[in-house]
């Protein structure tokens, strides 16, 4: 029987693994999982039922929808796994697990190279060291990069592409291998459900359909959970169309995060964020720009404040003396001159275009012409409509630059996310020596399934993985491919466990439909329907988030300032809005959407809050400071800050965990500056 | 408004259920309107949310009408402008309009293989059950992406 928005259908499916999100972990998940559900068929009969649910269709989902530029995690022949560790530790002050990314570094080159093989132009390096797009690389028979091609490395870790169609070259191969009928787009997961006898362990998953009156509630053994990190939990600098004008993809609505804690798995380092430098306004990206065209950033006054202000770099060693200090840093270097009043900053386009121009061919001009606009055209087209807009040729007219407003994320640079279980061949801690960790959790760094969470069958990939930055969009699909082969193990080994959910499935039904619900009931109330004391609009709830995060904790408005007192305010205001959440009213299934979109973003920036506020320091000056505590104090918080969350008393409870080094560090540093 | 859909071109995808702008919309901003009820205009595509809008042109490069454009930020950006695409298989072609009125073209290739072509499993290893809990991945032999890595890195071993 067909649902109706009274009275939506209830589908129910059994599966044995549930992937949640469409992005490029779940299409790396899906891909290596399901050669390997291909082998366990072959040798021991049994067919295990897979499914993946994605909210938008797979085509253009997650954050490589609109395409990139260049793949930012490209090990190569050359560099060495620990290399990798060592700089995603340096880039995020120290605290990060070597075993993640160490494992993730061995891997990802796979993955890049799957990725050419299956049609992804990469540019090449031919003999003259004269650079050629990926197309034109082919077609003058360049190697490719499994049979030691050489790529255009436009920084140490970077190779360029030509990759617009990046994510519908990687979503066409995880599509061909699920095939299609297990898959189910344009269906929002919201909810985990606990096993009823074991509440650490995972039961299943529902959601709804965005286009029809369905409710779908599947029961899973296993469950990656895979939907990105968080977007537009602070109110954003531009705050009418332009708020759409995310630097990371809007639709990240923190989903990961909020269903993670919800089902009780540890968290970790959400205190984290990433507030990147970008061009102003249309967030286009600047990596090539410093690293492929040389430019430099200057304060309006053409001064380089990176050599200005060198001397503050001293100021939180050791991770200020790294050759290249860690991107906060660099930010903390630049908000001196904005705070100076020395704006705006700009990056210095002519300058770098006019010295490359010097030494080339008027073709070779063209063509850097040609690849200044590809980078953003590949992804991030707004920048491209803010030049035209303003008539800016690079080449004639610098462009401003501006941190953004904050974003929360494990695979880009920062390392939010869920804590899970790593590697066992590096030498991982197997105990903890700190107290205060809640007893029901492990001990070490690794409980038996690769990429597990502390909830039993519940596994992540990309952003959700925290303490573990620097995957981009490489890395995410090879975490995910590692998390394939544990979950496959972790079905066969629990094949015979009954699950049972610990609700109802009308207990479920009405936790989703409530915002529907609280809409049918109270709509004639009044005659506008926008304006009704018994509801509240998904967009109103989130612009009151965002009022509270930019204000108390540490956004724009405050130069990313904020300090204990701060803090308990938006603690009040966090929990006020929380339970005004459960007065989120949903008009029809667009809203219902958001309205739980938003409801991710509240406990995803309750987190936040709250790990910030535990945290007593300032671990990424740039990012933000806790005036209060303004330092970075090695001796007591060179730790991890994990937490979890109790879905019955909706209360966080924050502990520390030991950090430990799987690789050195001091590689990284010059001699410590007298200071 | 984001990504706006021209009224002369849409055919709201000669009324199927579903318009190729709603199928691919990341963010579930592309509405067909119907009956007419909420544009005036029926069996037409519309943007239901402007600024819910990436400006990430999964639309604008989708529709087989090539009847949706963009209208940049207008909180942000100065009027005239305009960024379009032609998406075709192999290559991407872009036609820039300054506000001045100096113009720019660009082609980029978008993939080096057919669209469709891809085989996933084709010439890769078949693994072995009891190689589930090995370190890597089931293609790591035939890829040459495996980076071992350098065992007296590892402080802890």
């Amino acid at each position: 029987m067909a649902g109706t928005f009274e009275a939506p259908e209830v589908v129910h499916e059994e599966l044995d693994i549930l992937l949640i999100g469409g992005g490029m972990a779940c299409c790396g998940t899906a891909y290596e999982m399901m050669r390997w559900a291909e082998a366990v068929k072959a040798e021991s009969g049994k067919d295990l039922k897979i499914k993946l649910v994605d909210k938008a269709a797979l085509d253009r989902s997650g954050a490589v929808a609109q395409g990139l530029s260049a793949i930012n995690t490209y090990i190569g022949p050359d560099l060495d796994p620990a290399d990798y560790a060592r700089m995603v530790s340096n880039d995020l002050m120290g605290i990060t697990r070597d075993d993640l990314t160490y494992d993730l570094g061995r891997v990802v080159d796979d993955s890049v190279h799957l990725f050419e093989e299956w049609g992804l132009p990469i540019w090449k390096t031919d003999a003259d060291g004269v650079r050629h797009d990926g197309a034109e690389a082919q077609k003058e028979g360049l190697a490719a990069l499994k049979d030691g091609g050489k790529p255009v490395r436009s920084g140490k870790w970077q190779i360029m592409i030509n990759g617009e169609s990046y994510k519908w070259i990687v979503a066409e191969a995880a599509k061909k291998a699920l095939g299609l009928s297990r898959i189910e787009e344009r269906v929002f997961i919201v909810h985990l459900i606990n096993d009823k006898n074991d509440p650490s362990r995972i039961a299943g998953a529902a959601g709804f359909s965005v286009r029809e009156n369905k409710i779908y509630i599947y029961k899973a053994k296993a469950v990656m959970l895979a939907a990105g990190g968080c977007v537009n939990l602070f109110r954003p600098r531009s705050v009418g169309e332009g708020s759409g004008r995310a630097w990371y993809p809007v639709w990240n609505a923190g989903s990961t995060y909020a269903m993670a804690a919800e089902a009780g798995a540890e968290m970790t380092m959400m205190e984290n964020r990433f507030v990147p430098a970008r061009f102003k306004d249309g967030y286009g990206p600047v990596g090539a720009w410093f690293l492929l065209f040389k430019a430099k950033a200057t304060n309006a006054y053409g001064e380089d404040y990176m050599v200005k202000n060198t001397e503050m770099l001293n100021d939180y060693p050791p991770y200020g003396q790294a050759a290249v200090p860690a991107s906060c840093l660099r930010n903390h270097l630049m908000l001196k001159e904005m705070k100076d009043g020395h704006g705006p900053i700009y990056m210095d386009t002519v300058t770098a275009l006019a010295k490359l121009r010097e030494t080339l061919t008027p073709k070779e001009v063209k063509h850097l012409e040609a690849e200044a606009w590809e980078d953003f055209l590949d992804m991030c087209i707004g920048q491209c409509g803010i030049w035209v807009g303003e008539n800016i040729e690079p080449e004639k007219k610098m462009s401003e630059l501006m941190p953004t407003e904050p974003y929360l994320l494990g695979s880009h640079s920062g390392c939010c996310g869920i804590w899970v279980s790593g590697p066992t061949d590096l030498g991982a801690p197997t105990s903890e020596e700190y107290d205060g960790v809640p007893a029901h959790l492990p001990k070490g760094w690794n409980w038996g399934y690769r990429s597990m969470t502390t909830v039993k069958g519940l596994f992540t990939a990309g952003d959700g993985v925290g303490a573990s930055g620097h995957k981009f969009s490489s890395g995410s699909h090879a975490e995910g491919r590692l998390a394939a082969k544990a979950m496959i193990k972790y079905c066969l080994d629990n094949a015979d466990f009954k699950l049972e959910f610990d609700e109802t499935d009308a207990q479920i039904a009405e936790t989703i439909w409530k915002p529907v619900r609280t809409f049918l009931a109270h709509k004639d109330y009044t005659t506008a329907i926008d304006v009704n004391p018994h509801y509240i609009t998904p967009k109103m709830l989130q612009m009151r988030l965002q009022k509270i995060m930019d204000e108390y904790v540490a956004g724009c408005s405050t130069y990313y300032n904020t300090n204990d007192k701060m803090l308990a305010v938006a603690e009040e205001k966090l929990e006020l809005l929380k339970e005004d959440s459960q007065k989120l009213r949903a008009k029809d299934l667009h809203e219902l959407l958001r309205a739980w979109e938003n409801y991710h973003r509240i406990l995803t920036a309750e987190a936040h809050m709250k790990h910030i506020q535990f945290r007593e320091e300032s671990r990424y000056p740039g990012f933000y400071y806790r005036t209060d505590k303004n330092f970075v104090d090695e001796e007591n918080w060179h730790c991890f800050v994990n937490s979890v969350y109790d879905k019955h008393s909706k209360k966080w409870t924050c502990f520390k965990r030991k950090h430990v080094d799987l690789v050195d560090k001091s590689k990284l540093f010059k001699a410590a500056a007298p200071h | 408004m984001p990504t706006f859909v021209r009224t002369e071109k849409c055919d709201g995808c000669k009324g199927q259920d579903k318009t190729a702008c709603m199928y691919i919309c990341p963010h579930n901003l592309m509405k067909l309107d119907k009956d007419g009820s909420e544009t005036g205009h029926a069996m037409k595509a519309f943007n239901q949310e402007p600024e819910q809008c990436w400006e990430c042109y999964s639309c604008v490069k989708i529709c087989p009408q090539g009847a949706i454009e963009c209208r940049h930020y207008a909180d942000i950006v100065p009027l005239g402008g305009s960024v379009q695409p032609l998406r075709g298989s192999d290559s991407i072609m872009w036609t820039i309009k300054f506000r001045n009125g100096t113009l720019k073209r660009f082609k980029f290739p978008i993939r080096t293989t057919a669209e469709g072509s891809i085989d996933p499993f084709g010439g890769k290893p078949m693994p072995k059950m009891a190689d589930l809990t090995a370190p890597g991945v089931f293609t790591q032999s035939v890829m040459n992406g495996y980076r071992a890595g350098n065992p007296a890195e590892l402080i802890r071993k």
